[in-house]
């Protein structure tokens, strides 16, 4: 092979790796915020107080959206992440009007550990495709969380920890978006630097190739969605201290938002590669739309169409990408 | 090197007695036998359902003999899983190549098997400097460490795989049907790696349909029919007629 050859085979993977799929929710992200910052400019679209709200009101996406990251990476897919967000958020509010904070929010955490760890064992040892271990739950739980309370919302009243999930600040900046900041960095870490995430992406990518290499595939299964459940949790514990109450609707229409926040930001349905800043990105690009077009005096139909509109879009750019 | 060869020429790297393996009432491998000593390719030839698979899955670790002994450098080894052999030194390259096509080169060189450093996070830069150095040594030439496998060519797929079992391998590689899937170019690079592997002392044993190949890169053909091993000839000493004879019967022993 010619030093020529070589140099434009270099060139050429290059190119390969600068994909539009990779970086598309980074123009996507720019371009909305342009376009909504010129035709919203006279409806407080640009406000310090909006943009910050957009962020807040993002935070439990983005943490569901971390925790699919990990799912789609290895190439399963939680459903059920929605419903949890209802059952964790009620389980929590209930728990802490009996016995305090640090009660309630294990049983937050908690629910949302032991229904990942259901999700997960059915997956990984009874060997259920994800999607139906997931879709039964998601139906399951939406009934769990009517029955918990009759269908009545709970209020929280606990200040300490409307302080922690919801309302409050520390330093300046709102306890949500610390929640985020730490959410997106350790999992950061964990997905790209730590030999799980790495085995994460190969059993996504080809689980038998990770079993022969001595991957214990079940067990990364298994923990992806553990890991999605207690995110989850967590969604719900900030749910429920932003509103200061809890209800089973919580989080059940949040699942389109989080696969559309997951594919825009790069990571292929079908496993093997992902990013959770890219689904930090998608999470606020999707908060960002759904402000700027009530701005713009959207229906909550027309809000869904668009969206439907953007995840279809999503779909097709990052299928036509792995079947490249 | 050459003192080397000689000095652990004596012993076989692996060495199978007596081996047996029924799958229920079937007999699948009866009483094989055969030693692998290091620096030397051996090949394994025999028709479709002879039991070359079968017997590549039990000295991988994938099954279990049901009678016979694997003994590896004189040391008596029962295994009973991949993950068992391969701490044996043992290595396989897969037809399907057990690669990883999202990740980078260097990932699948340490699929599994990835170096951390002291905070417990990946060890990129010793991952990235061990795969170049190996890549450049078995001269299998691919654009870049951290090149995707599903940008590689068929034949630097190859080169990656083999690389890795290399990488890991210190006693025996096996090769299940190493250039299937390559073009005429292809597979005489693949072959030279296959052919370098000698100067690292490493006992080889390959899988092929290919006589022509066989006959180029192997010092030993064993023929296995119906589960039975027919016959051990030296390369040089024996032709393509008595091999394909052995193969399908026409001469016993």
């Amino acid at each position: 092979m010619s030093n020529a050859n070589t140099n434009a085979a270099v060139a050429a993977s290059f190119a390969k790796r600068i994909n539009l799929q990779q970086y598309v929710v980074y123009f996507g992200f720019v371009a909305i915020f342009l376009f909504f910052a010129i035709v919203l400019k006279d409806s407080g679209f640009l406000t310090v107080r909006n943009l910050s709200n957009i962020v807040l009101q993002t935070a439990p996406v983005t943490i569901m959206a971390i925790g699919l990251v990990f799912v789609m990476s290895a190439g399963e897919i939680d459903l059920s992440i929605g419903s949890t967000v209802g059952v964790t958020a009620l389980a929590a509010a209930v728990t802490i009007n009996q016995y305090g904070l640090v009660a309630g929010v294990l049983a937050g955490l908690g629910a949302g550990l032991l229904i990942g760890l259901i999700n997960g064992a059915m997956v990984a040892y009874v060997k259920l495709p994800s999607f139906l271990v997931t879709l039964a739950t998601l139906g399951l739980l939406a009934g769990v969380s009517r029955s918990m309370t009759d269908l009545r919302s709970v209020p929280v009243i606990h200040e300490t920890f409307v302080g922690l999930f919801g309302s409050g600040s520390f330093l300046g900046i709102p306890s949500l978006m610390w929640w985020t900041a730490i959410a997106v960095a350790a999992g950061h870490m964990i997905y790209r630097e730590t030999r799980f995430g790495a085995h994460v992406l190969a059993t996504g990518d080809n689980a038998r190739a990770a079993s022969v290499s001595g991957i214990n595939v079940p067990r990364i299964r298994l923990t992806v969605l553990m890991i999605s459940g207690t995110l989850a949790g967590l969604a719900g514990l900030l749910y429920a201290g932003r509103l200061q109450a809890a209800k089973y609707t919580l989080g059940e229409t949040d699942l389109m938002t989080v696969i559309a926040a997951v594919i825009v930001g790069g990571t292929l349905l079908n496993g093997g590669k992902g990013s959770i800043i890219g689904a930090l990105v998608g999470s606020l690009m999707m908060g960002m739309l759904n402000n700027g077009l009530i701005l713009m005096g959207l229906s909550v139909s027309d809000q869904m169409i668009v969206r439907g509109l953007i995840i279809l879009t999503a779909v097709a750019v990052s299928l036509r990408e792995k079947n490249r | 090197m050459d003192a080397k060869v000689i000095a652990s020429a004596g012993q076989p790297v692996l060495k199978l007695q007596d081996i047996s393996k029924n799958f229920g009432g079937i007999t699948a491998i009866e009483n094989f036998s055969l030693e692998v000593y290091p620096g030397e390719i051996v090949a394994l030839v025999g028709d479709n359902g002879a039991g070359k698979s079968t017997l590549i899955k039990i000295i991988s670790g994938v099954h279990a003999p049901s009678a016979g002994t694997i003994t590896i450098e004189g040391q008596s080894v029962t295994m009973s899983s991949a993950t068992m052999a391969r701490s044996h030194g043992i290595e396989v390259v897969y037809q399907d190549l057990a690669l990883a096509d999202q990740q980078t080169v260097y990932m699948n060189m340490f699929l599994g098997r990835e170096p951390v450093t002291r905070l417990g996070l990946l060890d990129r830069r010793k991952m990235i400097a061990d795969t170049e150095k190996l890549v450049k040594e078995l001269d299998v030439r691919i654009p870049s460490a951290h090149a995707t496998i599903r940008d590689l060519s068929g034949g630097q797929r190859q080169g990656v795989a083999i690389a890795r079992a290399t990488h890991w391998a210190n006693k025996l590689i096996l090769l299940d049907e190493p250039t299937a899937a390559l073009g005429v170019a292809e597979t005489a690079k693949v072959e030279e790696i296959v052919q370098s592997l000698k100067q690292r002392n490493i006992g080889v044993l390959m899988i092929s349909h290919s006589l022509d190949q066989v006959f180029r890169l192997s010092d030993r053909i064993c023929v296995l029919r119906r589960g039975k091993q027919i016959g051990v000839r030296r390369t040089a000493e024996t032709s393509k007629n008595e091999i394909i004879a052995m193969i399908t019967g026409l001469q016993e022993h």
